[in-house]
């Protein structure tokens, strides 16, 4: 896999927001201090009439976006995804969801991306937070492909949307031409299924390659759409295995193995998950590092994928 | 209804606190207080000043009415109700199971409710986003935004003050409805959130102070209110809360409260004067 292309989801995201701002004179974007990081600087520079810069003020930039939406704008707003989920959460349920408003909320920088930053700026609950609003979408991109197409769909897609960002690098993984918030089967197998979201759709890949070095063979599925969670599909596509092992970036609690439990109930299927455990992150040097202090890689991946394998024999 | 005089919006701000009256009833529970010191302000808006079409509540250059302070939503649909933006005998299921009249506003359900508030603070980001969406758009129309004094304690109120004047949004009108209770009492006794003209005027708003229960004034203001370029205009309005009910003025058990048979009598055979 020497031949993999990185490259950033903000990145990607700034481009294809500039992109869609020239088609559709309906996107009105907001940020929070934030719009050299979140990437929507380009298009502040290019639709400075159509860009809010809010201040340092999260809670306002979110009503005032929800009140961008009562006039018929597409609304998007901007900042880390702890800042984005945790302190507009109250506008976000009140003003935004209840009312079922056309506001589109990037949470950039997510997860433990943001790895220097520490604990208060690591979001490890955004997902939680966001599944629990009645009424949201909730979009976790593998890669910046997936992100681009995603960006898309939640500007055609009528209501409120969150959508998770990575700060960092990430592999091209996923196919051009699928559809970006479908569960998608990203390696095929019969033994065990990895199911997982984000940017740990990649270390999942990368476990099954070594599972089948052992004769362990693994179906990897790439669940983009969090909310509403695609239960019967996902069902189905771990239909036949022994087991499932659920990868994510995000807390235990309320993210992608909460949905996946649910969605499984009933199916005798043993479960094990690599997540983060109910943990605060913390400051790193890079973000490998912390990766592998919370136990967030490939190879726990192939650890809890043979935990599950041994609770069967 | 342009056409009403003084006089007779005076009866009709009489006639809306006896809908809300009607709509709670006696022996049961509601936001009486705060929806009284609203009372003649929201009929000289809905009644005189605003532009919207009651046959067509999404008519899009109407004139918007956001109520941040939420639970006053009573008056507002006492005012709807009458102007047939839904079937008057509705009222009397206000906070039924499976009512249009929620115990706040809900957007979706009654026609002419324009945003979801109730959770304080939120509603002028609301009005000064939607503010800015309309100037977009080229569009004249304005949006009032209604406040409590209470309600001022939300640091996103500040937030919202700073960024409509930051994007001089002189199509937006903020009504702060000075009735000087809250839930538990005093307002200057327990949080004081005064003084307003200083601070409303700091963050960069054009203020104007009023009588919120005399008409003539009320239009007075709101007129100087549109002539007013470049800044965000803040009415500073003293009001009563409870006001046209003697048992409910200055009485905060009635910011949440209960009338009994014999207060309700009182209401209904014109207690409001």
């Amino acid at each position: 896999m020497s031949n993999l292309i990185y490259s950033n989801q903000r990145q990607a995201y700034g481009e294809e927001l500039l992109a869609l701002g020239a088609k559709n004179p309906n996107i009105v974007v907001c940020d929070a201090d934030l719009s050299k990081s979140t990437m929507t600087y380009p298009f502040s520079q290019k639709y400075p009439e159509r860009f809010f810069e809010m201040g340092i003020a999260e809670a306002n930039m979110t009503g005032f976006a929800a009140g961008l939406s009562l006039a018929g704008k597409i609304a998007v707003t901007n900042s880390f995804a702890v800042f984005s989920a945790g302190r507009s959460y109250d506008q976000i349920r009140q003003g935004i969801a209840i009312g079922k408003l056309n506001v589109k909320i990037n949470g950039s920088s997510a997860g433990l991306s943001d790895f220097g930053d520490g604990a208060t700026h690591q979001s490890v609950e955004d997902i939680a937070i966001m599944r629990a609003i009645p009424n949201m979408t909730v979009l976790v991109p593998a890669d910046s492909p997936q992100l681009r197409r995603m960006v898309h769909w939640m500007m055609d897609h009528a209501g409120p949307v969150y959508l998770r960002i990575c700060r960092n690098n990430l592999p091209e993984i996923c196919p051009a031409d699928v559809d970006p918030v479908r569960p998608a089967v990203m390696m095929e197998g019969s033994d065990l299924a990895l199911v997982a979201c984000g940017v740990m759709v990649y270390p999942a890949m990368q476990a099954a390659r070594a599972l089948r070095e052992e004769g362990v063979s693994c179906r990897v599925i790439n669940v983009p759409c969090l909310k509403p969670f695609p239960d019967e599909e996902v069902a189905r596509l771990c239909r036949g295995v022994k087991g499932v092992v659920t990868a994510e970036e995000h807390s235990i609690i309320g993210g992608l193995t909460s949905a996946v439990a649910w969605a499984l109930r009933g199916s005798g299927l043993p479960l094990e998950a690599v997540a983060i455990m109910d943990m605060f992150g913390q400051s790193a040097q890079n973000v490998e590092e912390l990766m592998a202090h919370y136990h967030l890689t490939d190879r726990d991946i192939v650890q809890k994928a043979k935990a599950v394998l041994a609770s069967r024999s | 209804m342009n056409e009403l005089t003084v006089e007779q919006l005076q009866q009709k701000a009489a006639q809306l606190r006896r809908d809300v009256a009607a709509m709670i009833g006696p022996g049961r529970t509601g936001h009486l207080g705060g929806a009284c010191s609203l009372a003649d302000i929201v009929t000289v808006l809905y009644y005189k000043l605003m532009r919207h079409r009651p046959e067509e509540p999404r008519w899009p250059e109407r004139d918007r009415f956001i109520l941040s302070k939420g639970h006053g939503a009573l008056i507002q649909y006492a005012a709807l109700g009458d102007m047939g933006y839904y079937p008057k005998e509705e009222q009397k299921t206000l906070k039924d199971l499976g009512s249009r009249l929620q115990g706040h506003p809900d957007m979706l359900k009654l026609p002419g409710v324009e945003a979801n508030t109730g959770s304080l603070g939120q509603g002028l980001s609301i009005a000064a986003g939607l503010a800015a969406g309309l100037r977009l758009d080229g569009k004249d129309s304005r949006v009032f935004c209604c406040v409590g004094d209470g309600e001022m304690a939300e640091g996103q109120i500040w937030e919202a003050a700073m960024a409509a004047a930051a994007f001089g949004l002189d199509n937006l009108i903020a009504i702060v409805d000075i009735n000087g209770l809250q839930a538990t009492g005093s307002i200057r006794e327990r949080f004081d959130t005064r003084p307003y003209q200083p601070k409303w005027e700091a963050f960069g708003w054009h203020t104007i102070e009023l009588d919120g229960h005399d008409i003539q004034a009320i239009i007075d203001a709101f007129e100087k209110a549109f002539q007013v370029k470049g800044n965000p205009v803040a009415l500073l309005a003293k009001t009563v809360k409870g006001k046209g009910f003697a048992f409910a003025e200055n009485n905060a058990a009635f910011h949440n409260g209960t009338m009994t048979q014999e207060q309700f009598d009182m209401a209904m055979a014109g207690g409001a004067q």
